[in-house]
Formats: C-alpha cells, sequence, structure tokens
C-alpha cells in the first residue's frame, strides 16, 4: 500500500457511494455496540433482514456500525437517504424498527414519532482544511 | 402493460387484516388477475406501512410508492394508475423532507451538539468492519505521513508538543514515555495497548475498540515506528468479545492490505499486532500485572523502577498506552499539536471520553474538551438527573476514584483539578448518584470491589481493605460503633500509604472522600441507626410518616406480602410480621413517606 492507494481506495470509495446516491440507494444502519446488542439491536437486524429478504430490493444497504453514544436510548437506527440528512431513531424494537423501515427507507416519510435527530453529528469543529 | 413494479407490498397488521369493509389482499389479487400482471407483480406482506386510518395502505416497489385503499370501487383502475404513476417516478417519493419535519437537527440536541469528537468521530457512522470506510475518512493517512515523512523524532517531538497525557487515568506525558521508550536500545521492543477496562461503569473504551479499531491500530504503528518496536499487543478483557472480535477482523485486514506486517507501506518498517485477551483480573489494568499476566505469570504489580519503558515485557523496553491515548494520536499526527493544543486546556490538552451513566437521564459516551465542568457533561448533555431524585454526588474514576457534590460542579474537569479535590479523572467512568443512593453503601459496593481485586500481593490492600469493608458491612446492619468512624479513616489513610501499587493505594478513595463529604450519613447509621437513603434494608423502620402521607394508598397496591393495609382515604399501617422488607412500598411511594 502507498500512499496513491490509499487516495485511491478513498475517492473510489466517495465515488461509488456518489454513484449509489445517484440510483437512489438508502442506507439502513442498525448501531450494534455492545450495550445496542443488548438493548435489543440483534433482533432489530434480524427483523430487517427477514423484511428485506422478502423484498428483494438493490436499493437499500443494511449497514451495521458501533455505539452511536446515547446507550440509554438503543437500539436505535439511522435512515440515510440519498437525497436528505440521515434521521436517527431511537428507543426501538423489532417491531418499531420495521415501522420505521417501511415508512422512511422506502416510503420516504420520517417517522416522526420514534425520530431523535437528523443531520449528522458534527464531526470535529476544528479540522484541518474545514 | 410492462411493468417495472415488481412487487406490491400491503399491509397485513391486524387491525388492517381484519377489516370488514376492505380485504386488501383478495382486492390486489383480483385486480392484478385483471390486468394480466400476477405473473409479473409478486404480493408481500408487511407490517403496518403508515398509520392506516382511511384504510390499507399499498406500497409499490422498487420505489416505495404508498397508496392508502380507501374504498373498493373502481380498484382495478386504481390500481393501473397507480402503476403507471409509480413507473414514472424516477426516485423516491418523500412526502415530507427533512427540514420540513419538526425533528431538532442533531447539533442542537445537547447531547450531541455539546460534545467535541476527536476520538470518537466515526462513531454511528463507519462500519467497523469495513477498513474501505475508515480509509474513506482519513484513515491511515497519518501513518502515511509518519512513516513517509517524519522521523520517529520527529513524530515523538509533535505528540510532546501536542500536550497528549495518558487517557488510562494517571495522565503521564504520552511524549515523554514514547522518547524514554526510544531512548533504550534493547532489541526486541514491545508496544501495548491496554483495553483492559475494568472499571465499574466505564465502557469507554470497549466503545472504542468496537466501533473505530483501526484507530487504534493506526495509533499503535506509528508508536511502533516511533519507539522503534516491531510488535505490538493489544490486552483486552475477555469480557469485551465484541471489541476483540472487531480488532481482530481489523488487524487481519490491515495486514492483507499491507498497513501491518513486513516493509509497511514501502517504507522498510516492519510491525505486527497481536490480541491477547485477559481473563477478567482488575489488577491486570495495572501495567507491570499486564505485562506478567501476557508473560503467562500471575498477574501481580512489580516494584518499579525499572520503568516499562526500559524493562517491561520480557524484560524488554516496552511502551504501553490506554486505548484511548493510541485513538489520538493519528489525530494529532494529521492536525498538527498546535491544532490539539487549542482544545482543552493548557496543562490537559485535547478532550476526554467519558462513559455516563448510573441515575442520569442520558446514559452514554460523552466526548468534551478537558475542562468542561460537571455541570455541563451531568445537566447539559447528560440531561440532568433521570425521574424525580436529586442530584446528590458523582463517583468519577470508578473503584479508585472519589466522589464528588454539589460544590464541585463549576470545577473544570482536568487531570490536575480533580486530585486537588480528592477525587481522579480515572479512566473517565461517571457514575451519578441522586438521593436514593446510600453513600455508605456506594463506599461499601467499591470497597467490596476492591477486596474481590486484591491480588493479594501487599498486606495494606489484602487485609486492610478486609476489615474495612468488615466496618462498613457491620455500619450497615446496623451495628456500627461510635469509634467505627475514626477506625475507618485511620485504616484507609493507612492503605492508601502502604500499598504496593495503584489498586490499592486509590482503593480506599470511595471511603475517603464519602467520610469527607457525607460524614453525617455514616453518623446516621451509627449513633441514629438510620439510613437517610433508604437504602439499607436494616435500619429501615417501615413505619408511616403520617404527616407525608398523602394516603393515596399505592404502597398497598404494590405490596407483594399483602403486608400494606389501606382503606380510601386513611393512612396505610404496614404489618411488620408480614412484611419481607423487599421495598417495594419505598421505590412506589413518591412523597417518601415511609421510612
Amino acid at each position: 500500500m502507498s500512499g496513491k492507494e490509499l487516495e485511491d481506495i478513498k475517492q473510489s470509495y466517495i465515488e461509488d457511494r456518489k454513484a449509489e446516491a445517484r440510483q437512489g440507494m438508502v442506507n439502513v444502519v442498525v448501531h450494534m455496540g455492545t450495550c445496542g446488542i443488548s438493548a435489543g439491536a440483534r433482533d432489530v437486524l434480524d427483523a430487517l433482514v427477514t423484511e428485506l429478504g422478502k423484498l428483494d430490493l438493490a436499493n437499500i444497504r443494511l449497514k451495521t456500525t458501533g455505539c452511536a453514544g446515547l446507550c440509554s436510548m438503543e437500539p436505535m437506527i439511522t435512515i440515510e437517504p440519498p437525497d436528505h440528512s440521515p434521521v436517527r431513531y431511537g428507543n426501538l424494537n423489532a417491531k418499531k424498527a420495521v415501522e420505521v423501515f417501511y415508512s422512511h427507507a422506502l416510503g420516504g416519510r420520517i417517522k416522526t414519532e420514534y425520530a431523535i435527530s437528523a443531520g449528522f453529528e458534527r464531526p470535529q469543529k476544528r479540522l484541518a482544511g474545514e | 402493460m410492462i411493468s417495472t413494479v415488481t412487487k406490491i407490498a400491503y399491509c397485513s397488521d391486524t387491525q388492517c387484516k381484519y377489516r370488514k369493509d376492505i380485504d386488501v389482499q383478495k382486492l390486489l389479487i383480483n385486480a392484478l388477475d385483471l390486468l394480466g400482471l400476477s405473473e409479473k407483480i409478486a404480493l408481500v406482506e408487511t407490517e403496518c406501512l403508515i398509520s392506516c386510518l382511511d384504510g390499507p395502505s399499498i406500497m409499490f416497489l422498487p420505489g416505495g410508492r404508498v397508496y392508502q385503499v380507501s374504498t373498493t370501487e373502481n380498484f382495478t383502475e386504481i390500481l393501473r394508475d397507480l402503476i403507471t404513476a409509480a413507473e414514472h417516478s424516477t426516485s423516491f417519493n418523500y412526502n415530507i423532507s427533512a427540514k420540513n419535519t419538526k425533528i431538532p437537527h442533531i447539533t442542537d440536541i445537547d447531547f450531541f451538539g455539546r460534545q467535541e469528537l476527536i476520538v470518537l468521530r466515526n462513531r454511528g457512522h463507519i462500519d467497523a468492519e469495513s477498513i474501505e470506510e475508515y480509509i474513506a475518512h482519513d484513515g491511515y493517512q497519518a501513518l502515511y505521513k509518519a512513516l513517509a515523512a517524519m522521523s520517529p523524532e520527529e513524530v515523538i517531538e509533535e505528540i510532546k508538543k501536542s500536550g497528549l497525557r495518558g487517557r488510562g487515568g494517571a495522565g503521564f506525558p504520552t511524549g515523554r514515555k514514547w522518547e524514554e521508550a526510544r531512548k533504550y536500545t534493547d532489541s526486541p521492543k514491545y508496544v501495548i495497548c491496554n483495553g483492559d477496562e475494568g472499571d465499574p461503569g466505564a465502557f469507554m473504551d470497549r466503545s472504542i475498540m468496537e466501533s473505530d479499531p483501526h484507530a487504534v491500530l493506526e495509533g499503535m504503528i506509528i508508536c511502533g515506528h516511533a519507539t522503534g518496536s516491531n510488535q505490538g499487543y493489544i490486552y483486552v478483557r475477555a469480557e469485551y468479545p465484541l471489541a476483540i472480535q472487531m480488532l481482530q477482523n481489523a488487524i487481519d485486514t490491515a495486514r492483507d492490505r499491507g498497513l501491518l506486517g513486513r516493509n509497511i507501506m514501502g517504507s522498510g518498517f516492519d510491525f505486527d499486532i497481536k490480541i491477547y485477551p485477559g481473563a477478567g483480573a482488575f489488577v491486570c489494568g495495572e501495567s507491570t500485572a499486564l505485562m506478567y499476566s501476557i508473560e503467562g505469570r500471575r498477574g501481580m504489580p512489580r516494584v518499579k523502577p525499572p520503568r516499562s519503558t526500559e524493562s517491561g515485557l520480557w524484560g524488554k523496553p516496552t511502551c504501553l498506552n490506554n486505548v484511548e491515548t493510541f485513538a489520538n494520536v493519528a489525530r494529532i499526527i494529521i492536525n498538527g499539536s498546535d491544532w490539539f493544543k487549542s482544545i482543552g486546556t493548557e496543562n490537559s490538552t485535547g478532550t476526554k471520553v467519558f462513559s455516563l451513566t448510573g441515575a442520569v437521564k442520558n446514559v452514554g459516551l460523552v466526548e468534551v474538551p478537558m475542562g468542561t465542568n460537571l455541570q455541563t457533561i451531568l445537566f447539559d448533555i447528560g440531561g440532568g438527573i433521570r425521574g424525580n431524585g436529586t442530584f446528590k454526588a458523582v463517583q468519577l474514576g470508578g473503584p479508585s476514584g472519589g466522589c464528588l457534590t454539589n460544590e464541585h460542579l463549576t470545577i473544570p474537569v482536568t487531570f490536575d483539578s480533580l486530585q486537588k479535590e480528592g477525587a481522579m479523572m480515572g479512566s473517565g467512568g461517571i457514575v451519578v448518584m441522586d438521593d436514593t443512593n446510600c453513600m455508605v453503601d456506594v463506599a461499601r459496593f467499591f470497597t467490596q470491589f476492591c477486596v474481590d481485586e486484591s491480588c493479594g500481593k501487599c498486606v495494606p490492600c489484602r487485609t486492610g481493605l478486609k476489615v474495612m469493608l468488615e466496618i462498613l458491612e457491620k455500619i450497615i446492619i446496623g451495628e456500627g460503633e461510635p469509634s467505627d468512624i475514626e477506625k475507618l479513616e485511620f485504616l484507609a489513610n493507612h492503605v492508601a500509604k502502604t500499598a504496593h501499587c495503584g489498586l490499592g493505594q486509590a482503593a480506599p478513595n470511595p471511603v475517603l472522600s464519602t467520610l469527607r463529604y457525607f460524614r453525617h450519613e455514616y453518623e446516621a447509621h451509627i449513633y441514629e441507626k438510620r439510613c437517610p437513603a433508604l437504602v439499607c434494608t436494616n435500619l429501615i423502620r417501615f413505619e408511616v410518616d403520617e404527616d407525608k402521607c398523602k394516603r393515596c394508598g399505592v404502597c398497598a397496591r404494590v405490596c407483594p406480602a399483602n403486608a400494606i393495609t389501606w382503606a380510601k382515604g386513611g393512612i396505610p399501617v404496614i404489618d411488620k410480621e408480614k412484611c419481607i422488607k423487599c421495598k417495594s412500598c419505598i421505590r412506589a411511594c413518591k412523597f417518601r413517606a415511609i421510612f
């Protein structure tokens, strides 16, 4: 791996995401830290996998990350649609997560009852170049 | 009719499924049949799609257009139009855009908005198992910079200038430690990452390892380059299986990409990392005990000097840092020491990750600049006390730390300021306590923990703590004597002065700090045989205070032993024969009328 390869991986990753966004890719992110799993994130993930299995859609990506920070509101999922900022949902269970999935990820209607916040968490305030 | 709609999902929630007027399944089957689309469009049962007030909803896939079936009339024609319309809509049919909803922006929520993220910058955002995502978020750029453009001395100088101090609790300047380790020429040298996070209530390191493992690896490889080491170990407690899994995956993928192993990024520098799962002893978080543990020996601290940087793992120079310390390194290399110094205070630079837990509303991970006060952390970010309790104290730094009270809320949290108040930053666990926590019981809990975890090497810790615990237990069951407080204080001071390692020296902190700020609670237990927080069962009378009682009878309803008799409008009476002292009534009574 050279510095150029590093930059290539980064650029191609960014390009891929942009191309996906143009095709309408929606990321459904389940936060699967230990805190999330102990609150039921595994059930949430399983339920979403089941629903996706039924639908066989090309424009939904199920993704897992670690703890999103607010452990007392786990299980949380974040819907990242291609055309507006991500929405984070909390205090879910399998049933509620499936509701969010249909309503927001497929139907494009934010499920306001369970939504905590919209937008990206501010990255470092004073990052170089920002 | 050619169709790109491949599926129609329909709501099969109980409410819709058993509607008498509209049988959506039958309607769809009929209509598709009439349109000749039964073969092309599959039907899928789903959960509720939207609130089905006007009728069952159906969704056209792909695309996700939703329609509510409110009438059975002309359904076939409507369906045909809908399918055509769904085909012409290229993208999503968003009824509301995120801008127009009432959902607050994440930065407007105090919990998220008041934090400043360096170590946790990728939290909840990147897939820990994908090295590409880490790289796309500027991952391994710092390693490249350090290997290609900086000599080991320059890396050390940068870290020194940044003022980064060890995040494990002691706050030793990281740059100085690296410099020490570089100085010794013996080989091989080792880099160790301490992920043996043992404090009750601390979970920062776990979360970092789980959600951003590559950041830890990158810091370690840079440390290897700076100190002249070719082998790293990550010591993770076995209670963190997910962290171990994520780290192992990160190590494997980094090795596949040539970021670990021989000749990293063509620089000629070799470095590899192994995970060593700890067996769950608290004392193995102490650096020398940790190294003994890796060597396969019993985990016990040894006498220092020599420092580990001179003679550590297998007697070789070893540079040991905490998970969070390593996770800071890449950012410092990329953004420079001046940037890092601009955050935090003069002697405590950068940010600190705290795990906020206990009687606080928002439990979670908090990263704030050093010097932020407890008021901000507990009340702005933490959202204050959960339920209707009032703030009483906060335990910082786990069993080695101390408690702080209301009067300390405005102190800026830095390494030095906390030490002055008898607490310590520790690794960053913050346990919040409200008025339902008995401080004697809290002291007993932490002392019990240290007794269990004492390695037994030195007498003060092995025996002294045990005697302290016996006194505390005596006080809690109501057999405390007037001399006990002095005895406790004497012992605690002695253990703190004479114990061999950090565990023993800090173990009396909970007792000493609760004695300092909550002596009256000890006195109430001993002289009045009363537990003000109503925690110590033996010291509760289980009687009703007639002045405080609002005669609501909730206590009688929750009593599982039927020991409380209550007539409407009257004062409940507790039958002490039947009472099993489960405290259900005390928890249920909002007016704290049972004592």
